[in-house]
């Protein structure tokens, strides 16, 4: 089904979104009636409300254009990054309960709390050692010992230690792609993040590279909060807890991951997971 | 244990963050003020040389300044018309173009629709090279190496003449025309090469019937861009033109241009605050407001070049 | 082509006419690249001449005692000490106030500054002070340092100058680095929650480097040939002595004394040599264009090194 027909009717024939139900899990975030406007006036983002679970992980879904990336990048204020952007209404980092899209909130504490791994490996052009310690060297630290212990934490934690342990001054740009991959969830994590972000980060890697990410996705989502974009729907079903299905900037259907792929609740998150459209 | 690494609150308390936001706006400032000496460079220039040359447009009318055919500041019956001046810089800037746009012109078709990448990246370095050499020694070439030898093939060239500068100011120039005129050329549309490709055109059709046409908005910014640095430039012409304020339409001849007559009055040792040596701020001033007005065309040239595209 | 020479229905007569079109647009196409061709020979034979002049005068002249006398009457017993000690002198103030000064301007511009009649401003004046004659720059010095902050005719003026000179290079080259900078970095290094001058500082600035390197060196090598404004603020061309050595045998060891003293420069010591009628002082004027020229011509050789580098490091 061509989009823009769909974009001209959005109601359809079809029911409208479902609102999720409430959660029983322990809450690391909660999204409420959020819109995002873009420069050019372009409505990506429609009232999208949805909890984040607090060490689960929660996958967004949805075919290319559907708001999945732009709600993802939302997260930690990077379309701050160039001007004309607009937030409007709610998310809310528990347990302190700050709003991030607040007009007072700095887009760079927001940052500080939540970290960010892109589509594109994109190492920084230093040694592997280096790239894991910029989060820590931005954050003022400049201990050596304390360093040093941070990076070889973050670099098992991204399964990569065995990889690099005898090469970490050497560049980054050394490793494969799958590795670089990896080296940049690493480089996410030494600091510790409250929330990891990670756009559609196996699109560019070949299988093998994607299954060692999506084992590791699935370790560090026991102790982090992780937030995936993918239009993998496997690999939704294989590394999740929760999974939101977006459409044309509304979020379509939000659930467990097991009941949004074998028994969706809405006809359009159905035709997706079947392979209708997308 | 708690871990070492700060959380955001953490960096809150210790007053890291404040300690960064404090240095980000001190940046923020000072990255603003070097942007904005440009402007105070600008207001400065034009401050210094209207203030400067104040006194002697009290004493000599702007009208007689600009009409007047005698330049004789220094002599006791002292006249200041800056005719011969004005006249001998444009006839150099004027013959400098003969020489840079036709040739700026052809190689910037060449480079932009004949030669192949590879071709062109060596050609446009070795063509800066041109740029690179020092003025002076331009100056030197032109009196001590070029002079002699056109002298046995144009009669009448005296030894300190205007053509000679010229020509060398043409070659200089060449380098910014051929750049500035490429980058044109390059900026127009392929689907418009296309076009003409598929009627039937040939490649030379192409280049000059549609490609520079196109462009020759931007082209002519090159042109203008390039007048404006020969009639600014001032050693070439200080060591070979003379430094004779002469009113000729004779390039055979020397004759101090603007630029000349500043270097003279520099090198000698005038006192300040006397009529004669104010003259270099009204020249000056003068040779400002002649750039400035090529410039600011070549610019919006250049820009509304860029829009159409 | 091919389909014009099949043409069965427009005859043999328009075939051969075709054809001859073909070939006569070809015969001009060669006479065009052919003149591209004897431009650029032309031009690099005039670059080659001035070069081979220069040697052939000057090479012969450049010798110890050369290098190590000062300007004398005599043309066999001057030198070009004061002269390249000058330059070097003048060119390490330039650089030292132009280059960073031209960097954050540049960062300024392209990072920092929002669309509205503010930069617009500032945008028009780099591109317009790009443009403006050098002895205008000179006039500039001699009214506001020379005489406005009476800094005299010293060292610390001329920098001043030549760096207000390729300030606008400096500036342009930098925001082309900076403008080449993958977009994927600059949002590497702001997800790690750095604000905007850590990523300036740590990313940005060294990921520019090369690019800011060439346009600076470029600018240098633009200031040292530079004559006219060092002549209108007046500069000395006889200058028999050296400035007060920037190091020294007490305490703190370092004298910026040479900044407020009077100096020389190597264009300024050709031009006085050429505006002299003996042969002598021209075979001197040749021989400190030869200095000149290799100088020159090692800082742009140095300069399409670094992008030719550059390019390729791009392109892998």
């Amino acid at each position: 089904m061509p989009n823009t027909i769909a974009a001209d009717r959005p109601s359809d024939t079809l029911p409208p979104p479902l609102r999720p139900e409430p959660e029983s899990a322990p809450l690391r975030a909660t999204i409420e009636n959020f819109n995002f406007y873009y420069a050019d006036g372009f409505h990506a983002i429609r009232n999208v409300s949805m909890p984040i679970l607090d060490r689960q992980v929660t996958a967004l879904i949805g075919p290319s254009g559907c708001g999945k990336s732009t709600l993802l990048r939302a997260l930690n204020r990077m379309h701050d990054l160039y001007p004309g952007n607009r937030y409007e209404g709610r998310i809310t980092l528990l347990p302190e309960g700050t709003n991030l899209i607040g007009r007072e909130m700095d887009p760079v504490m927001v940052r500080l709390r939540i970290g960010m791994v892109f589509q594109k490996p994109n190492p920084f052009p230093k040694s592997i050692y280096e790239n894991v310690a910029a989060g820590l060297r931005v954050r003022g630290i400049s201990d050596r010992r304390v360093i040093d212990e941070a990076v070889e934490i973050a670099l098992r934690r991204a399964a990569i230690w065995d990889e690099t342990k005898d090469r970490l001054h050497k560049s980054a740009y050394e490793l494969s792609g799958g590795q670089q991959q990896r080296l940049c969830i690493a480089r996410a994590l030494a600091p510790n993040p409250e929330i990891l972000l990670l756009d559609e980060p196996t699109s560019a890697l070949d299988p093998i590279a994607t299954a060692k990410i999506e084992e590791l996705i699935d370790e560090i989502g026991k102790e982090t909060t992780v937030v995936i974009v993918t239009h993998n729907m496997q690999q939704a079903s294989r590394i999740s807890a929760r999974t939101a299905f977006m459409y044309l900037g509304e979020l379509i259907e939000f659930g467990e991951t097991s009941q949004i792929f074998t028994n969706p609740r809405h006809p359009r998150t159905e035709h997706y997971i079947t392979g209708r459209y997308g | 244990m708690p871990s070492p690494i700060p959380t955001a609150d953490d960096l809150i308390r210790n007053g890291y963050i404040r300690r960064r936001r404090a240095i980000g706006t001190m940046m923020a400032l000072i990255m603003f003020a070097c942007a904005a000496l440009s402007v105070f460079v600008t207001t400065a220039i034009v401050v210094i040389l209207v203030e400067e040359s104040w006194m002697f447009f009290r004493e000599v009318p702007i009208l007689d300044f600009l009409t007047g055919t005698m330049w004789t500041p220094v002599f006791t019956d002292a006249q200041f018309g800056v005719l011969p001046l004005l006249v001998s810089t444009l006839q150099v800037a004027f013959l400098a173009l003969l020489i840079a746009i036709p040739m700026g012109t052809v190689m910037a078709i060449y480079l932009s629709e004949y030669a192949s990448t590879a071709v062109r990246e060596t050609i446009k370095p070795a063509l800066e090279l041109l740029e690179a050499v020092p003025t002076v020694v331009y100056g030197y070439f032109a009196l001590i190496v070029m002079t002699p030898f056109l002298q046995k093939f144009i009669p009448g060239l005296a030894g300190i003449n205007l053509l000679v500068p010229s020509i060398i100011l043409g070659i200089m120039i060449l380098p910014y025309v051929v750049s500035v005129s490429e980058d044109a050329m390059r900026a127009v549309p392929n689907g418009l090469r296309e076009g003409a490709y598929a009627l039937g055109m040939s490649r030379w059709q192409v280049a000059f019937r549609v490609v520079l046409p196109g462009a020759m908005s931007g082209v002519t910014a090159a042109y203008i861009l390039g007048m404006s640095r020969a009639v600014g430039e001032t050693m070439v012409v200080a060591i070979a033109a003379g430094q004779n304020p002469n009113l000729t339409f004779d390039p055979r001849e020397g004759a101090a241009t603007i630029t000349a007559y500043i270097v003279q009055m520099s090198l000698g040792d005038l006192p300040r605050g006397t009529l004669a040596y104010s003259t270099i701020f009204s020249t000056g001033l003068l040779l400002f407001v002649i750039t400035l007005m090529f410039n600011i065309a070549g610019f919006y040239l250049r820009k509304r070049f860029r829009e159409v595209y | 082509m091919a389909v014009m020479t099949e043409g069965n229905l427009s005859g043999a007569a328009a075939t051969a006419a075709a054809v001859g079109a073909i070939t006569r647009a070809k015969r001009i196409d060669i006479v065009v690249a052919a003149c591209g061709v004897v431009i650029m020979v032309m031009a690099m034979g005039l670059l080659l001449t001035l070069i081979g002049d220069l040697a052939i005068r000057g090479l012969g002249r450049i010798d110890y005692q050369f290098l190590t006398s000062f300007p004398s009457r005599r043309p066999e017993n001057a030198g070009i000490l004061s002269a390249w000690v000058g330059s070097i002198l003048v060119m390490l103030t330039t650089a030292v106030l132009a280059i960073p000064i031209g960097v954050l301007a540049g960062l300024y511009l392209e990072e920092y500054a929002r669309k509205n009649w503010i930069s617009n401003l500032i945008e028009i004046n780099v591109a317009n002070l790009a443009g403006v004659p050098s002895i205008i720059y000179g006039l500039l010095a001699l009214g506001l340092f020379v005489y406005g902050l009476n800094l005299g005719k010293t060292i610390l003026v001329a920098g001043m100058t030549l760096g207000l000179l390729i300030l606008p290079i400096v500036i342009v080259s930098t925001r082309e680095a900076i403008r080449s900078i993958p977009l994927i970095v600059k949002e590497a290094a702001y997800g790690l929650g750095a604000d905007k001058w850590q990523v300036m500082w740590h990313y940005i600035i060294p990921a520019a480097r090369p690019g800011i390197l060439t346009g600076a060196i470029v600018g240098l090598s633009r200031a040292i040939g530079e004559t006219a404004p060092i002549i209108t603020i007046g500069a000395l061309t006889f200058i028999a002595f050296l400035p007060p050595p920037p190091i020294t045998d007490s305490f703190p060891f370092i004298s910026f004394a040479w900044l407020h003293d009077q100096f020389t420069v190597l264009p300024i010591q050709m031009f006085n040599w050429v505006s002299r009628p003996q042969e002598g002082f021209h075979i001197n004027a040749a021989a400190t264009g030869v200095v000149l020229m290799v100088l020159t011509l090692a800082l742009n050789g140095m300069a399409i090194y670094i992008r030719y580098r550059l390019r390729r490091s791009v392109r892998n």
